[in-house]
Order: C-alpha cells, then sequence, then structure tokens
C-alpha cells in the first residue's frame, strides 16, 4: 500500500510542480542566462545574433546614473511607505481591536476596500484628486492656507503622493493580519500589567509590542517584497516621471525588456532586484532575532 | 481603565464616555478616508462632462447624466474587456484550486520519498519575485503562439506556490484515521481527495478562490506585456491606455 500512496503523491503533484517548473523556476533560471548576453530585438528574430557578453549589462548598469536613481527612488518608496503602511495598520487595528467599540465589523470592512480595489482605477482617480488646479486635495489645503501643489509634476512631491496612495489602498491588508495577532495576546497579561499600574502607553510598549512581534515580521517582510516591486502605480499616474523621479527598478526593467526589447540588460536589472529584496528580506529576520 | 482615580475629574463612566468619543471620532475620519476617493469616483462618473475637472471642485454631480456609461458599452467595448476579465480570473480560480489542493494535500498528507526536498526547493520560490521570471516568459510565451491569447495570462497563473503552502498548513489538520479508514474501505486515492480531503479543507478552499480572483482581477504587468491587442486586454490593461 504505501508504494501506491506514493505514485498516487506523484500524480498529485504533478500538474502543479510540472507548472511551476516549466512557467516559473524555468524562465527565472532563463533569465540568469539571459543576464549575460545581448539579447535584443534582432535576437527576437533570429536567436543566433545573441552573445554571450559575461558581466557587461551588470557593470553598464552599475555605470547607468538612471539605475541608481531607480534604486533609489525604489528605497525611498520601501523604507518610507513601508513603516508607514504598518504604522497606519497597527494604529487601525489598536482602534479596532479596543474594547469599547461597537461596530467592529463594520468598519473593519470599510478600511478593508480600498485594498480590494482595482489599482490602476483608484490611480486614475488619485490622478483628480492630485490635481494642481482642480484637485479636492489642494482645495481641501488651501482652507489651511497652503499654495497649490503641483503633486504628480513637482520631482520632489511626487513619491510622496505615490506613497499616500499606496498607504490607503494597502494598510486595511496589513491591519486584518495585525488584528488576528492582537487577538492572540492574552488579556491576563494586560490585566497583570494594570495591576501592577502600567498606563495604556506603557501597556502597549511592554505587552502589546513586544507579543506582536512575529505578526510584524510577517507583516513588515511581505509589505516591503511587494513594495520593492513597485510598478503599477507610477506606471499609471506618472509614467515615472516627473524627470523619473518616480521611476522604479521594476518600471525600467519594463522599459528596457518590453518598450527598447534590451532583453539582456533588463534581465540584469531584474536579478539586481532579487538581490535587494533578497539582502533586505535577511536583514529584516536577523533584526527581529536581535530583538528577541 | 484604572478606578483608582475615578474620583478625580469626572467619574470613571464619563472618562469613558470620552475615551469612547476620541475612538469614534478617529474611526469615523478613517472610514470618511478610506471611502472618499471611491465615493468620489461613483460620483464624479454621473458628472457632465468637464464638471469633474471645475474650480472649486464639485462633490455631486450638478445634474446626473448616463452618458459616460453609455459611452463605455458603445464607443468604447466595455463589455468585451468585462467578458475579458471574469473569463480569465474565472478559469484561473478554477483550475489553481484543484492543482493546488491536490498539489497541498499531497504534501501535507502523503508519504513519499523525496516529499520534503520537494517541498523544500519549492518553498525556494517564494522568495523570487514573479518580475525576475518575465523576461523569458513572455519569449516562451511567443515560441508557444500564447502571445495574445487568453492562456498567455492564465497558464503562469494555474499554479501557484503560495496557493500550495496555504493549502498544505490547513491539510495538515485533517486526521490520519480519516484517510486510512477510507483507504481499508478500498476507496482509491483519487476517490479519498475528493469526498474526504475537498470536503474537509472547504474553507481555505473559499479564501484562497476569492484571493486568487481577486488578484487575477487586479493583475496589471503580466496581461500588459502578454495582451497587445486590444480585443484582448482586461479592464485594467484597457483602462491605463484609456487614460494615458
Amino acid at each position: 500500500m504505501p508504494s501506491d500512496v506514493g505514485k498516487a503523491a506523484w500524480w498529485f503533484l504533478a500538474p502543479a510542480l510540472i507548472l511551476i517548473f516549466v512557467f516559473f523556476f524555468l524562465p527565472v533560471l532563463a533569465s540568469l542566462v539571459l543576464s549575460v548576453t545581448d539579447f535584443d530585438i534582432y535576437a527576437i528574430a533570429n536567436p543566433s545574433t545573441t552573445r554571450f557578453v559575461g558581466l557587461a549589462n551588470y557593470s553598464k548598469l552599475l555605470r547607468t546614473p538612471e539605475f541608481w536613481q531607480a534604486l533609489r527612488n525604489t528605497f525611498y518608496f520601501a523604507l518610507v511607505g513601508g513603516p508607514l503602511t504598518i504604522a497606519v495598520a497597527l494604529g487601525a487595528a489598536l482602534l479596532l481591536n479596543a474594547r469599547l467599540v461597537r461596530f467592529k465589523s463594520l468598519f473593519r470592512t470599510i478600511y478593508f476596500t480600498p485594498f480590494v480595489t482595482t489599482l490602476v482605477a483608484v490611480a486614475i482617480v488619485w490622478r483628480y484628486l492630485y490635481h494642481t488646479r482642480y484637485g479636492l486635495l489642494n482645495y481641501m489645503l488651501s482652507h489651511f492656507g497652503i499654495a497649490p501643489i503641483d503633486w504628480l509634476g513637482d520631482p520632489k512631491w511626487a513619491m510622496p503622493a505615490i506613497i499616500l496612495l499606496a498607504v490607503w489602498k494597502q494598510f486595511g491588508y496589513n491591519m486584518l493580519i495585525l488584528i488576528a495577532g492582537l487577538q492572540a495576546i492574552p488579556q491576563d497579561l494586560y490585566d497583570a500589567a494594570e495591576i501592577d499600574g502600567a498606563g495604556p502607553v506603557r501597556r502597549f510598549f511592554s505587552v502589546t509590542l513586544p507579543l506582536l512581534g512575529p505578526t510584524m515580521l510577517f507583516v513588515s517582510v511581505i509589505t516591503m517584497i511587494g513594495y520593492f516591486q513597485l510598478f503599477s502605480e507610477p506606471y499609471v499616474m506618472t509614467a515615472g516621471g516627473p524627470l523619473r523621479a518616480t521611476t522604479s527598478v521594476v518600471l525600467m526593467m519594463y522599459e528596457e525588456g518590453f518598450r527598447w526589447w534590451r532583453m539582456g540588460y533588463a534581465a540584469a536589472i531584474a536579478f539586481v532586484l532579487f538581490i535587494v529584496i533578497l539582502i533586505a528580506t535577511l536583514i529584516q529576520f536577523r533584526l527581529q532575532r536581535e530583538r528577541e | 481603565m484604572s478606578r483608582t482615580f475615578a474620583g478625580g475629574f469626572g467619574s470613571a463612566r464619563s472618562r469613558r464616555r470620552v475615551a469612547q468619543i476620541v475612538l469614534y471620532a478617529l474611526l469615523i475620519t478613517g472610514a470618511i478616508i478610506a471611502l472618499f476617493p471611491m465615493l468620489w469616483m461613483v460620483s464624479a462618473s454621473f458628472m457632465p462632462t468637464g464638471e469633474a475637472s471645475q474650480y472649486p471642485p464639485h462633490l455631486l454631480p450638478s445634474r446626473i447624466t448616463f452618458t459616460h456609461y453609455r459611452e463605455l458599452f458603445t464607443r468604447l467595448n466595455l463589455g468585451r474587456y468585462l467578458f475579458n476579465s471574469a473569463l480569465i480570473a474565472v478559469v484561473v480560480t478554477a483550475v489553481s484550486l484543484v492543482v493546488n489542493s491536490m498539489a497541498g494535500y499531497a504534501f501535507a498528507k502523503l508519504r513519499f520519498r523525496g516529499r520534503d526536498r520537494t517541498f523544500r526547493m519549492l518553498s525556494l520560490g517564494l522568495v523570487l519575485p514573479v518580475q525576475v521570471a518575465m523576461l523569458p516568459l513572455s519569449l516562451l510565451m511567443k515560441n508557444l503562439h500564447l502571445i495574445n491569447t487568453y492562456w498567455g495570462v492564465i497558464i503562469p497563473g494555474m499554479a501557484s506556490i503560495f496557493g500550495i503552502f496555504l493549502i498544505r498548513q490547513y491539510a495538515l489538520s485533517i486526521p490520519d484515521d480519516m484517510l486510512d479508514a477510507a483507504r481499508i474501505d478500498g476507496a482509491s486515492e483519487l476517490r479519498i481527495y475528493w469526498s474526504v480531503v475537498v470536503p474537509g479543507i472547504l474553507p481555505i478552499l473559499a479564501t484562497l478562490a476569492i484571493w486568487t480572483f481577486l488578484a487575477t482581477w487586479n493583475d496589471f504587468m503580466w496581461p500588459l506585456i502578454v495582451l497587445s491587442d486590444e480585443a484582448h486586454y482586461t479592464l485594467p490593461v484597457a483602462l491605463a491606455n484609456l487614460s494615458g
């Protein structure tokens, strides 16, 4: 019987493993190969024109100021937008976890709605809200005496504008996970801390945050990996501008690979992105371990 | 709330009251911010042409018009994009549920040689960003003549490492006795999967179904790469081109 089960197991696995191997792992390996060639638009018509170029794509990349700018923009988005998203999500989760609050599921649903909307659609709406002359955001700010800001046209403001949209769209998802984490903290601990004379702030820092550690790690790793892959927001809202201020690494890869068909070069960009994400993930795990 | 200072300012109950008001004020402010862009989107869709670009901005349409909706279906082929998006999302969701649940169940409950090694290999894929695969994948699709077809979008979504993980974690809780009992009764492995395992993991299948449908429906980058012919556009791709 065990060998029968073993045979059956491989039949159960076969569709998934074949699909994932052919349409994911194989392309990833091919991407690595592609990144050491000069595969371009001529090679698409006639692959034999492709030549091995070693690490030339990578060294060219490191000498290209546009790439460094894309890398900086991506880090800006991930390192400012990520923590901001998690802070807002944590705030919302704490509010919804408060004992005094009713209608919890109603508020939870409302806060979650931005996450399930289509990014391309809301990005277009936000483009209206951000409009320098007619936008509601500038209109509201004008009541506080703030002069109109050219949100998407000023290189200084374009990335903050995209971050604001991302925080609004993504916090609901992290909030749900954090609520689950908060509910897993035993009430006894809060009661004990209260008897010891700890106020709400002290209870938050001495009970809530430490016990939320693993959930926070999960949420921040997931958020950061997603944010390093920034693409749709700048594609729809700014096309990477103004002055490439919102061109992310993935957007640059898309343009090089699918607009100019410099696929070898674009594959090198993809791999640098992978290495960046890998290192950032390892750092977060290390930080978490040190805290424990 | 601590009761020791109850006599301080007001009673414990009135301090509770204040706390409650503050909490609700924050919650309602958050709800307005969360909903506002979408509500305004709906409101603006009924505004006569040009009213969404006026100063001061209008919150509600001065008169309600359905012109834009009529145009979407007549001049802009929205019905077609809607159909494309729905077709792709439904097929990906249905197929991936079967494929992922079979694999997740096998990893969780069936004993076979190389199980742990295969699973570890697979989990390595979780740290790989999908964009790394996209360039060669598009060349592969081109060679398979799947560029500009629904299958070009559907096939890469038919199995997911994340989905297999999710199902496996859940399937671990199925009691082995139940599976062995079915085996002793002479049920085939396929029968066991369909009549014992699937009913047992329905909650996680529902979660994964919603998740997959949403992710596919909202997906933008891969359909943008694969679909260059307008007749095959999904909604997000059509929308991005429309506004660009």
